[in-house]
């Protein structure tokens, strides 16, 4: 077993990786930007180096800092964790030829998913079903159009190394192919630094849902059951929950099998993830290969009993799988909730600053995987994940229950966060109901806007206004040491927060 | 004590009297039962006749909000003998309206020169933050008088970038 590894990452997924490191006796080695020198996987790490100015391209991209630094503090591995390196081939390449390990699949699989027009190449060969479209990128916005003529409007143009949303547009008629095109490339080359952009019909409204595989290095491969992922905005995933709702064991099974097939005929080795489309009839298509530790990993954890990151180390150390896939259950149900920097009331527009105050969910059946502490300033340079809150419970039910209260308790000021947003989710009847598709948040966000009605709400305020009125004169008088005497110099009235700001719990129970 | 309260935008008269080692509490006239407790800094135990509230304070940059659970309220504690004018005026919908950064990040592109007719809600300026360019938008149908954004350089929130008229 290793004996130390270097964390090529920042922020929460950081955090978590220290921990198995920790649990495993494994001395960790962090590597930080200007901006993250107090975040708080630098505090947790055993050992921490500078690694440049604040832009990910001049740090947490550069891979010779990083293996310069694994190099000096004699790290035998690195974890990538997601996003950044995690799916570099080119870095995992790097790893090799300076002898550390790089704790994920080799270049030869990450090269063959990294390019989804490659990877839809070798599916396509290995008889895994996807969806119509092109697998090479386009030249021309003329083969766009011709192409997009052919497999029928609506079409979605995406980046052939991309991720996440970036690089990836809707079209839903010839006139707005040409511009969308321009800009999914001018995003992908900013992002990915590769503008190669292919084209896909669009299934409307469709499931996304993935399914999480594990491979050694001995040509063991399971599958672990699958994510529903498909509440999304802007392509990025805000909520997502195992088992789903619509995935009964037959299609499971279906499912985990394909998936095995994909990482099979990609060699590949260590976590990934197998997403597929599912439409209206329950056909699935895959759509790519994720050849990292997703973000969402935890609902899996949590439903399977096993730690991926644990098992993601212990494959890379050339250890076999430690059970088979008859040995794996699915058991219970759970649900995460992305916790991200970003502002309701403004269009969920990001919101870095200093958090003021924090106050934290624990208990029964909840899981918090955080990278923020009170005091501490969100950087503006890098994803606005600040946390993932997750909920586990014997049934979906149970689940949503404790993530309800638990929301109910956490408490980020100085900030703004989504964190009323998924009050609100829980509490819609589409989704107890399970009714969900990829368009699912933003009709649920149109709604808000002009059909809800906010009486309820407005009489619980009402109610609780004295109470408020109480605690602002007690506050002022027990806990004066406040910036509170800013009061009154402001120009104007204070505003009154809005109906979202304020948004209850008392709503999301009802 | 005495102190009127403003609590989204309605007053109250609140009176605080410290007796023995428990508050005296009326409020808009009316006697209250209550007992306070800071637990930490900006959170508050509150008991209201045996009723439970956690209330968190929260200073943003323009306002004092008051948390009572999961509801938020805007508050403002003022000194009813205190000689400040109570009637500031809000801002006039009908005259120019400067354009605000949100937040920090940096200006990516302008969408618009100054002295072009925009419509309500018409994208103004570019910002990146967190990886996310985000459109910022014209609040009113009018006119740009101004535009001080500058592409590629920093701002931070409460920076003008744009007065439309």
């Amino acid at each position: 077993m290793f004996k130390k590894i270097l964390i090529a990452n920042r922020g929460e997924i950081a955090v978590r990786i220290i921990a198995a490191c920790r649990e495993m006796d494994i001395a960790t080695v962090a590597v930080y930007s200007d901006v993250d020198r107090a975040a708080l996987y630098v505090r947790k790490s055993d050992e921490a180096y500078s690694i440049g100015p604040a832009p990910a391209a001049e740090s947490y991209l550069r891979m010779d800092k990083i293996l310069d630094v694994a190099k000096r503090a004699g790290a035998e591995a690195i974890h990538p964790g997601y996003g950044f390196l995690s799916e570099n081939a080119k870095f995992a390449q790097g790893c090799a030829d300076a002898g550390v390990k790089f704790i994920g699949p080799t270049p030869h699989s990450m090269e063959m998913m990294g390019s989804k027009t490659r990877a839809r190449q070798e599916m396509e060969k290995a008889g895994v079903p996807v969806v119509p479209g092109t697998s090479r990128g386009l030249v021309s916005p003329e083969e766009g159009e011709e192409v997009a003529a052919r497999i029928g409007y609506p079409v979605m143009l995406k980046a052939a190394a991309g991720g996440g949303g970036k690089g990836m547009r809707l079209v839903h008629s010839r006139e707005e192919l040409r511009s969308a095109l321009e800009s999914a490339r001018s995003e992908a080359q900013r992002s990915f630094g590769d503008s190669e952009v292919y084209i896909e019909k669009a299934i409307v409204n469709p499931r996304h849902i993935e399914m999480q595989v594990l491979a050694d290095e001995h040509g063991n491969t399971v599958w672990l059951g699958e994510r529903e992922c498909s509440i999304q905005r802007r392509h990025q995933k805000v909520l997502e929950e195992a088992p789903s709702p619509v995935v009964d064991r037959d299609m499971r099974r279906r499912m985990g099998e394909v998936a095995v097939k994909v990482a099979q005929a990609a060699d590949y080795t260590n976590a990934g993830t197998v997403e597929f489309l599912v439409d209206q009839q329950k056909n699935f298509y895959f759509l790519e290969m994720n050849t990292r530790l997703q973000v969402e990993h935890p609902v899996t954890e949590l439903t399977t009993g096993l730690d991926l990151v644990h098992l993601q180390i212990r494959i890379a150390a050339g250890e076999k799988l430690p059970f088979a896939q008859s040995d794996v259950e699915i058991r219970g149900h759970a649900i995460e909730c992305r916790i991200y920097a970003e502002d309701p009331d403004n269009n969920y527009f990001p919101s870095p600053g200093k958090i003021t105050l924090l106050l934290e969910p624990s208990g029964p059946g909840i899981r918090r995987d955080s990278g923020m502490y009170e005091g501490w300033s969100v950087p503006v340079d890098y994803d606005p994940l600040l946390a993932k809150l997750i909920g586990y419970g014997t049934d979906r039910e149970q689940a949503i229950m404790r993530l309800q209260r638990a929301l109910g308790e956490y408490f980020v000021a100085g900030i703004e966060t989504n964190i009323s947003l998924f009050e609100r989710i829980l509490g819609d009847a589409d989704f107890r109901e399970g009714r969900l598709d990829t368009g699912y948040l933003e009709r649920l966000l149109a709604k808000g806007n002009a059909a809800i009605t906010w009486d309820a709400l407005e009489r619980d305020a009402k109610a609780l206004e004295p109470i408020a009125a109480i605690a602002a004169g007690m506050f002022a008088v027990l806990d004066p040491a406040s910036p509170g005497s800013k009061n009154g110099d402001t120009g104007g009235p204070a505003a009154t927060p809005s109906n979202w700001k304020r948004k209850g719990r008392s709503e999301a129970l009802r | 004590m005495v102190y009127e309260v403003m609590v989204d935008g309605k007053p109250h008269r609140l009176e605080l009297e410290k007796a023995a080692s428990r508050w005296e509490c009326r409020l808009d006239g009316k006697p209250v039962n209550i007992d306070a407790v800071i637990t930490r800094h900006n959170v508050l135990s509150l008991l209201v006749d045996g009723r439970a509230y956690e209330i968190k304070r929260e200073q943003t940059a323009t306002d004092l909000h008051i948390w009572v659970g999961t509801t938020c309220f805007a508050v403002e504690l003022r000194d009813p003998r205190s000689l400040r004018s109570r009637n500031l005026a809000a801002e006039d919908e009908k005259g120019p309206r400067k354009i605000f950064a949100p937040m920090p990040g940096r200006i990516v592109r302008l969408l618009v020169v100054e002295n072009s007719d925009v419509e309500a809600g018409q994208g103004i300026v570019v910002v990146e933050a967190m990886k996310m360019q985000n459109e910022i938008k014209s609040p009113k149908k009018g006119i740009v008088k101004k535009i001080s954004a500058t592409p590629g350089t920093a701002v931070n929130p409460g920076d003008v970038l744009a007065i439309v008229e």
